[in-house]
């Protein structure tokens, strides 16, 4: 049932990928209080039993383009990121058992981050390259409390892996020169979550949502460090073994509403709130080391808004336009912008259409042009903070940009 | 088909779209300049501080740091530049071939052994190097190791031929473009449009970390009556130097010259202290008593000749000063045997240490020891044991005798000596004000290693950049295994004070050296 995940983008705040469904996507990806096809397996499980078919699937992957140049004009200095296309997805399946009760299935992927600088450029001590990803699978229960109102949710299993290098300092070499430099790898991680939502309608034509999805913490057990060019020296006594680290994938609380003008017009807003705060320090516990050589690299993540506005357009019984935009704000601290996800606060802009092939099947497109600021920053965390972090600060302007493409397919039987 | 050209440009779009540009980038024409120089075609001449010598070695990864490739990596940056091309050799091992016979060492690295870190000779791997294998080509580094002022007008100095004789050296016969050329005519006939002159340090430094073997060549100009550890005369190197910089300066080339740091800023010659023979030291302490009764009579003849500043006495609560020999002291050899003999001393021991300490004294806080001096002193002396049983005496007495530093006088070549401190330091400054004078004179940048290095050789050095960095021995930061010549950090640190000097000469925009980024000394334990 899974299917293999290759990585997905950073571009949310974080590393945190806001596309799990076309037709919301192109709605500036609101949803908890739109019904309309199964995506809401993903936004609002309380709506998944508001679907009028018996059966619903939607399934989606989208194509994301995400680079980032950074200069340090002091020093003249100037790198770009050559990352891979992320290849975010989704996979909902909905049944009607009764007019009160849907179950459902769903895997989608939340959580990502692939970034890959020039090797050894200026700020591969703190990273060379970085692939996060956490792929969700979700049992789903969704149940109509009155005809108005309904709750659901479920329990999540995650499957999370990392691979991370970077050089282990700005200087140390072997004799040829070559950059020593350390790479963690760990996959098939387990853990476990829950998400649960409500759905309510006062009126007709008005929806409000609430969905909660639970921080999930990825403890990598026994992940393999493999490190190269060391120096041969009882000064540098690195070797291949295992380590344990903990990602935390934040918690999520959505809150929104929808209104249905008329036949042809819907309106949505939605508001997140991501609990970044968790994300503290990336600790890394090397097997075969004491504990003051353990990796930790300070990242003071802060809890962080996203602001989203759509606007759907239903023209005929073929075709149905969607347009939206969101804010989405940075959870980075100042002084904490670590290259391995440097993300300054973006305005997003999506549109999209759906083109109903017949009853059943319908074709869902959406497009996400992020627009980012420059910023000028650094990595340079407090010492009163963080006293055991050793470095020098890591400075410079960054811009991001990121473009995405998304197909998917609506069934509903 | 009309569709799949629609999605590729989609997707073509997508990619565009999404790369990020920044408002004012440094890779935009104009964001730095090169104000009024050219550095289109830099050449760098100078000796091994120039091509990146480092470790007491050439290797490949220290000329990839020297200043000059990190200053054209700079230079690139404000225009369009042809290049940096510089004479490298073949590995990160060091040492140099000569038609298959090894003639330098392998560099040094830091290993640590049964009493902690220190230096010691790569070992992992032989020198492949070979001196005959000519390269090709122009080299914008025109630094050759152990050249003098005098060598870069020498023609010949590069002549594979007289490697062997002595008469040229390696590092240039490497790369020269003929038999007969000169270091700075191959420099001059590659047109350049910017240059930086570090020359001089050797015309003393050689005669320094000889120990002052040489001689100071006083208002000596003929070149050819010069031996390797003389120390050039100040007049016929200003003349030298104001022709190389007429030559360089002819077509209209800025330029920048550094003038010559002070033997005392180096670690070669601070390190070791003058006082290191230590009470605690299981091979030493105990044998405090018996020496000090040993040098009892000695030490009463020099009262009785009325110079008790040449008695030889070691202390049981505070390190000592090792025994030295002071050529400037007048020989008392014969005074001192007739004066044991009256006092009563046999002839042979009398006459033994009349000739063995008719020169020596014990070192003082004035005196500078040689790096080379710590892995000497203390132990015995081979060649001294094998004379003194020549003349008669048992093994184990030679041996007892022949103690550098302690029973055997500290040899000359281990040892600065206030008079010989006086010449370097005398020539030193006449150097630097030709240097001076001569940039001044001709306008170009002027950059006061001399006074940089002081600092950085200050008790507790100095911050640079927010990095700190100082002389001490292996773990200042500037200075490389060989307590002679810079690590990487250090030319980096050279390479920013020049870019600071050409902006300031030059009105250009030459961005920073981020001296953070370059290493210290690189860590290995093949040393067997």
């Amino acid at each position: 049932m899974l299917i293999v995940l290759s990585t997905a983008v950073t571009f949310a705040g974080g590393y945190r990928v806001s596309l799990q469904g076309q037709r919301a996507l192109a709605m500036g990806h609101t949803g908890v209080a739109v019904v309309n096809n199964a995506e809401l397996a993903f936004f609002n499980p309380a709506g998944l039993v508001f679907l009028e078919n018996k059966i619903n699937a939607a399934v989606g992957v989208s194509a994301v383009f995400s680079e980032v140049v950074w200069q340090n004009d002091e020093f003249g200095q100037m790198s770009r990121t050559d990352s891979p296309v992320g290849t975010p997805f989704y996979a909902y399946f909905s049944y009607k058992i009764s007019e009160k009760l849907s179950v459902g299935l769903a895997a989608y992927t939340p959580y990502g981050s692939t970034v890959k600088w020039e090797k050894d450029w200026a700020g591969s001590h703190l990273v060379n390259d970085i692939e996060l990803a956490a792929i969700y699978v979700q049992a789903l229960a969704s149940y109509k409390i009155t005809d108005n109102l309904a709750v659901g949710g479920g329990p999540i299993y995650v499957s999370g892996s990392v691979n991370f290098n970077r050089n282990l300092s700005r200087t140390l070499t072997d004799l040829e020169g070559n950059r020593a430099n350390v790479t963690l790898d760990d996959s098939g991680i387990s853990a476990f979550g829950w998400s649960a939502g409500a759905m309510w309608s006062p009126i007709d034509s008005l929806r409000i949502g609430v969905n909660y999805r639970s921080e999930i913490l990825v403890e990598a057990e026994g992940g393999e460090a493999l490190f190269k060019n060391i120096p041969n020296s009882p000064l540098t006594p690195f070797s291949d073994t295992k380590f344990d680290a903990t990602l935390p994938l934040p918690a999520e609380l959505t809150v929104g509403a929808s209104y249905q003008f008329n036949d042809k017009w819907l309106v949505a807003i939605d508001y997140n709130r991501t609990f970044w705060d968790v994300y503290k320090s990336l600790d890394v516990d090397f097997a075969n080391q004491p504990d003051e050589r353990d990796s930790n690299n300070p990242r003071n993540y802060q809890n962080a808004s996203i602001y989203r506005f759509g606007l759907q357009y239903t023209a005929n019984e073929m075709f149905t336009l969607r347009t939206g935009y969101y804010f989405d704000e940075s959870p980075l601290s100042s002084g904490y912008y670590a290259p391995e996800t440097p993300r300054n606060d973006s305005n997003n802009f999506t549109g999209g259409l759906t083109v109903n092939i017949s009853d059943r099947v319908a074709v869902d497109a959406a497009f996400l042009y992020s627009r980012f600021e420059e910023i000028k920053e650094s990595y340079a965390p407090n010492p009163v903070d963080f006293p055991e972090y050793e470095g020098t600060p890591f400075e410079g302007t960054y811009k991001s940009g990121a473009f995405t493409l998304g197909l998917g397919v609506t069934i509903k039987i | 088909m009309k569709n799949y050209f629609k999605y590729i440009a989609i997707l073509a779009l997508g990619i565009v779209s999404c790369e990020p540009e920044l408002d004012n980038p440094i890779d935009e024409a104009g964001f730095y300049t090169n104000g009024e120089a050219d550095f289109s075609n830099y050449v760098a001449i100078g000796n091994s501080l120039t091509a990146g010598y480092a470790d007491d070695a050439l290797y490949i990864s220290g000329q990839e740091n020297s200043y000059p490739n990190i200053l054209a990596s700079k230079f690139a940056l404000t225009q369009q530049t042809n290049g940096f091309n510089q004479p490298l050799v073949n590995d990160n091992v060091g040492g140099l071939l000569l038609n298959g016979t090894q003639i330098t060492d392998t560099r040094y690295v830091l290993a640590v052994g049964a009493d902690g870190p220190s230096p010691a000779r790569y070992r992992g791997a032989a020198p492949t190097t070979d001196v005959i294998n000519k390269l090709t080509g122009t080299f914008n580094n025109m630094g050759v190791v152990g050249a003098k002022s005098y060598h870069l007008l020498a023609p010949g100095y590069g002549n594979v031929a007289g490697v062997s004789t002595g008469t040229a050296n390696p590092y240039f016969a490497r790369f020269a473009s003929t038999d007969n050329a000169t270091i700075i005519g191959d420099a001059v006939a590659q047109d350049p449009t910017f240059f930086t002159l570090w020359i001089g340090n050797n015309d003393v430094l050689s005669y320094a970390t000889s120990g002052g073997l040489g001689v100071y060549q006083e208002n000596v100009t003929d070149f050819t009556k010069y031996g390797p550890n003389d120390i050039t005369d100040p007049t016929a190197f200003a003349g030298v130097y104001n022709s190389l910089v007429t030559q360089l300066t002819s077509n209209g080339a800025g330029g920048v010259l550094i003038n010559i740091p002070k033997v005392t800023s180096i670690p070669y010659f601070t390190v070791v202290p003058y006082a290191p023979l230590s009470p605690a030291d299981p091979n030493f302490g105990p044998q405090i008593p018996t020496l000090n009764s040993t040098f009892a009579p000695l030490n009463q003849a020099f009262a009785f000749l009325e110079t008790p500043e040449r008695s030889i006495s070691f202390s049981e609560t505070a390190a000592s000063a090792v025994l030295i020999r002071d050529e400037s002291l007048p020989n008392l050899s014969q005074q001192l045997t007739q004066v044991l003999i009256g006092g009563g001393v046999d002839p042979a021991t009398a006459g033994l240490y009349g000739m063995q300490y008719g020169q020596s004294r014990q070192a003082t806080e004035d005196d500078l020891l040689l790096l080379t001096s710590s892995s000497v002193i203390g132990t015995v002396n081979q060649v001294r044991m094998q004379e003194l049983m020549g003349f008669g005496l048992d093994q184990a007495t030679a041996g007892k005798l022949s103690v550098n530093g302690v029973t055997y006088p500290l040899q000359d070549q281990y040892v600065l000596t206030p008079d010989e401190q006086l010449l370097i330091k005398n020539a030193t400054i006449a150097y630097n004000i030709a240097i001076s004078q001569i940039a001044e004179a001709k306008a170009l940048g002027f950059v006061d290693a001399n006074t940089l290095l002081d600092q950085i050789a200050s008790v507790g050095g100095t911050i640079y950049q927010g990095v700190p960095i100082s002389s001490t021995f292996v773990t200042g930061g500037a200075f490389s295994l060989d307590g002679v010549h810079l690590t990487p950090r250090g030319y980096a640190v050279i390479a920013n004070e020049i870019i600071n000097e050409i902006n300031t000469t030059y009105k250009s925009t030459v961005p920073a050296v981020e001296v953070g980024n370059f290493g210290t000394v690189t860590l290995n334990n093949d040393v067997q």
